[in-house]
């Protein structure tokens, strides 16, 4: 392996390990796709990346710029590294329900964080980070979920890795955030196989957004509707914390520490696969289990955590 | 037959504050129709004037977003739970 000349070298490429020891199904292996080891520790760097050199490519970045982004956290963490090795100012809009290791983790690459308030959600971090926006148009507004970047950043790297690497996989599973990893992942793929299933697992908004006045409060990321996204999937469907934490909890029983939101994909996976006959799931595991620790996920009373998980953001 | 509908905090005050309502139907938009009939606070907040779903609104039965099944077609089954659930992001 070559020496790495920068740390942003080192986003991308990760491996897939067979987790068919877990699938309900014989006739159907599942595969899940490493992105924990990441440099900023998830998927998300391939976005910060791709949103920061479309930005150079532009020219809408000078150096030493400020640049505003909403994110729940990996987005944030992501751009918060990517600024600090090219010498940008970062301020992230971070709703106040998140875990502390991924504020902790925005504060140790030097992002300044605008807490925005936990009972809206994402959906209040991209609002106020929208208003804030207005007011400063000095700061270099990315916005990931409007953001073809995004998306792109999947087209050109993780697409093809899956398909350079897993070339008979028949479903491909993820969660759904912004949407850029479905959309970007998801259109590449079917490029390839338009006979390839893409499936989108999410959580269930309920209690997180109970501080949401009422419907209009809702929010489709632009690039979910630009880019076709109720076309491109085949499927979505809910995952709740209880199921997420067990099956984070079954992949820790086969040596794989993973997040929460691994959890949720991987139930999605499972039920994938009874439902079906044959066929190979690929299952992206957006992150490592590190900055869910202090949630007590792997180690407390699943009730317990079930609850807790509820009021914390994971995805 | 009758089909547990699970509404979002944010429409419980327009079915006098209940979380679950127990609405006749036999596909979703039947229910979905019945539950607005029933609660008229809840007339247009979830299918539009045109009867087709609310941008902002995932209606899922069991656990799975009707806009990727028979949308407001598909059919219902004794035991089945339909959840309204607000549009929200990720990230």
């Amino acid at each position: 392996m070559p020496v790495a000349k920068s740390v942003l070298d080192l986003i991308g490429n990760t491996p897939v390990v067979d987790i068919s020891t877990l699938s309900p199904n014989p006739e159907v292996k599942i595969m899940l796709k490493l992105e924990g080891g990441n440099p900023g520790g998830s998927i998300k760097d391939r976005v910060a990346l791709s949103l920061i050199e479309d930005a150079e490519e532009q020219g809408i970045l000078k150096p030493g710029a400020t640049l505003l982004e909403p994110s729940s956290g990996n987005t944030g963490i992501g751009l918060a590294l990517v600024a600090k090795v090219k010498g940008y100012h970062l301020k992230v809009v971070l709703p106040g329900n998140v875990s502390p290791e991924r504020r902790q983790l925005l504060l140790i690459y030097g992002a300044e964080i605008i807490e925005s308030p936990g009972s809206e959600g994402s959906n209040g971090a991209v609002r106020m980070a929208t208003q804030l926006a207005k007011e400063h148009p000095e700061w270099v507004f990315l916005y990931q979920y409007a953001n073809p970047a995004n998306p792109k950043a999947h087209i050109l790297t993780t697409g093809p890795e899956i398909w350079r690497d897993c070339p008979d996989v028949t479903h491909f599973i993820a969660g759904l955030g912004t949407s850029g990893t479905l959309i970007g992942v998801g259109s590449y793929l079917k490029e390839k196989n338009p006979d390839i299933e893409i499936w989108a697992v999410e959580p269930p908004s309920g209690e997180m957004v109970d501080g949401l006045r009422n419907l209009d409060d809702g929010y489709i990321p632009p690039i979910f509707t630009e880019f076709g996204g109720e076309k491109l999937l085949d499927r979505k469907t809910v995952v709740g914390p209880k199921d997420s934490i067990e099956w984070s909890r079954r992949l820790a029983g086969i040596g794989i520490f993973a997040g929460i939101s691994t959890g949720a994909a991987l139930a999605g996976a499972v039920k994938c696969a009874r439902q079906i006959e044959k066929g190979v799931i690929l299952v992206i595991s957006p992150d490592g289990g590190w900055k869910y620790l202090s949630t007590g996920a792997w180690t407390d009373d699943i009730d317990v955590v079930t609850e807790r998980a509820k009021k914390t953001i994971y995805f | 037959m009758a089909i547990e509908v699970r509404l979002p905090t944010l429409l419980r005050s327009a079915a006098e504050g209940q979380s679950v309502v127990k609405t006749e139907g036999d596909t979703v938009g039947e229910v979905l129709r019945n539950l607005a009939a029933g609660y008229p606070g809840l007339e247009g907040q979830i299918l539009t004037g045109d009867g087709s779903l609310h941008k902002f609104v995932n209606v899922y039965l069991d656990d799975d977003d009707v806009r990727y099944l028979d949308k407001l077609d598909t059919k219902v089954q004794e035991g089945s739970v339909i959840s309204i659930l607000p549009a929200v992001a990720g990230g």
